[in-house]
């Protein structure tokens, strides 16, 4: 489906994730963010580039693998994305939710 | 000679071994199967024994019954493979070369991994069913258990057979009502997940039996630490679940093998390529089963399917031509709810659970995501089977390797 976010049309899925991680800017990263009550530090964006790059290297993302990404440690992630900090980083990101393989 | 070896005597060395056996040109190969352990485990079992339904004798056999007569079965510690040069370095200071490598030693459970967990309650108030000691010592724990706070609890994904934990808990509620015990017990189950499950149609039927069935859920679960003092366990994000009894599945990672040689990702699982079974790092070596980093199931039936795939790419490896053919990710699970009745679920990278008729479109007699008793009939006619047809590579009639999507209701 359509949404529109920070004056820009973008595909979302039922769940308000980005299909396409083209349509994505800093600018919607703010605005999911502020969805979130969340306002972006520098901190945030170090961990939002983080996952983007291991999105774009196809790597599978789990909370383990930020905990030892040496971006944040798990109690730092924690405080910086309070509530399920992975779907909320990964939102914010542009990037799909990690399935949490089967 | 050539030689073709296999690490790991479990379900999936075990039927590489019984496929190749048949399938090598034994002029040209020989076999050999490597295991430190003697004894094969039935591992499903380990889900019936904390309740008294099986016995450790039902679990247990030995693996050189299961491994041809012309395959040599090497009982020894493996240090390391050594890939850059093609052998694999023994415990004791031998060698062996190989040509071909397939990889199959499994998962097993790093409770060490988690703050407290094998702590001062290790096997007092907080056990796993995931080891054979751990399910016996849970058993004998629940023969005269008084009831309290039962959490069953996962720690983090992937985990072997992700549906076990939530049978574990509807097995519970079965087994407390049979004790007339059930109003003591108070049964929560606690996983990393969103939700039950991980795909929508199947969480939603699975939800709906823990609602009925009286048990509570606590989704969205990081575990940061078992608190033994006070006994509960504790999220990252700060929640607080006590327990009387925890029955957990601590991470879980590959051998502590594949990480000596430089082989695994951060959990030790194998890199491989998820159709053609092979590794993505050395072309004469492929990975089977729990090893592999592959995002299907970790579970026996997965084995069994990846297994006719794996022997038919072997055999395009020897011959020089393209490995073409391709594993789906196709899994097949019965989950076991209580009370002489099952689930069926039939699946695969692309395809979640729904509901239909298996495997004869329209007919089954098993039924997808229902409960039934001739599902629960399956799961206990599984375990001849296991012994009897899956590791000896015969192949279980009209369940293809590949998944097939007649008799099922996608929308």
């Amino acid at each position: 489906m359509e949404k529109i976010i920070a004056q820009k049309t973008v595909q979302v899925n039922e769940e308000g994730y980005l299909t396409n991680f083209a349509e994505w800017n800093k600018e919607i990263g703010e605005e999911i963010a502020k969805e979130n009550n969340i306002v972006l530090s520098p901190k945030h964006w170090e961990v939002i580039n983080y996952v983007q790059n291991e999105f774009k290297n196809e790597v599978p993302l789990t909370i383990r693998k930020i905990g030892k990404s040496g971006v944040v440690d798990i109690k730092e992630f924690y405080a910086l994305f309070p509530v399920g900090p992975l779907k909320t980083a990964t939102k914010i990101a542009g990037i799909p939710k990690p399935a949490g393989c089967i | 000679m050539k030689r073709l070896v296999i690490l790991g005597a479990g379900t999936a060395g075990t039927m590489m071994a019984n496929h190749l056996h048949h399938k090598l040109n034994r002029k040209e190969w020989t076999i050999d199967v490597v295991d430190e352990r003697t004894e094969h485990h039935y591992q499903p079992g380990y889900l019936f024994l904390p309740f008294d339904i099986y016995k450790p004798e039902d679990i247990i056999k030995s693996i050189k019954d299961f491994i041809p007569s012309d395959v040599n079965l090497i009982t020894k510690k493996i240090d390391r493979i050594v890939a850059a040069d093609n052998y694999i370095q023994m415990a004791g200071g031998d060698q062996l070369h190989y040509d071909l490598l397939i990889i199959a030693t499994g998962a097993k459970i790093a409770p060490e991994e988690t703050e407290g967990m094998n702590g001062a309650e290790w096997q007092h108030s907080v056990f796993d069913f995931y080891t054979f000691e751990g399910a016996l010592a849970l058993r004998n724990k629940l023969r005269d258990w008084q009831g309290g706070n039962l959490v069953i609890h996962i720690t983090e994904m992937p985990i072997k057979c992700p549906v076990a934990p939530l049978e574990f808990a509807f097995l519970a509620d079965s087994y407390f009502q049979h004790k007339k015990m059930r109003d003591k017990v108070n049964i929560t189950y606690v996983t990393p997940l969103s939700g039950a499950f991980t795909k929508p149609k199947s969480t939603a039927a699975l939800e709906h039996l823990l609602e009925e069935k009286n048990i509570s859920i606590e989704s969205d679960f990081a575990i940061s630490e078992v608190d033994n003092e006070n006994k509960t366990i504790v999220d990252y994000g700060g929640k607080v679940i006590p327990f009387d009894l925890l029955v957990t599945v601590p991470t879980n990672k590959g051998d502590e093998l594949i990480a000596r040689s430089g082989l695994g990702d951060d959990l030790n699982y194998v890199p491989t390529n998820k159709e053609t079974l092979q590794s993505k790092d050395h072309a004469n070596i492929f990975v089977i089963g729990d090893a592999t980093n592959v995002p299907a199931s970790k579970a026996g039936s997965v084995a069994h399917f990846e297994a006719d795939i794996l022997t038919e790419n072997i055999l395009h490896f020897i011959k020089s031509e393209s490995l073409s053919a391709t594993f789906d990710g196709h899994a097949n699970c019965f989950i076991e709810t209580g009370n002489s009745k099952a689930l069926l679920i039939d699946f695969n990278y692309t395809h979640e659970p729904v509901d239909g008729m298996f495997p004869f479109a329209g007919v089954g007699p098993l039924q997808l995501l229902k409960e039934s008793k001739m599902n629960h009939w399956g799961k206990l006619a599984f375990r001849w089977i296991y012994w009897n047809v899956l590791l000896k590579g015969t192949p279980i009639p009209f369940v293809s390797a590949n998944m097939s999507t007649a008799g099922k209701h996608f929308n």
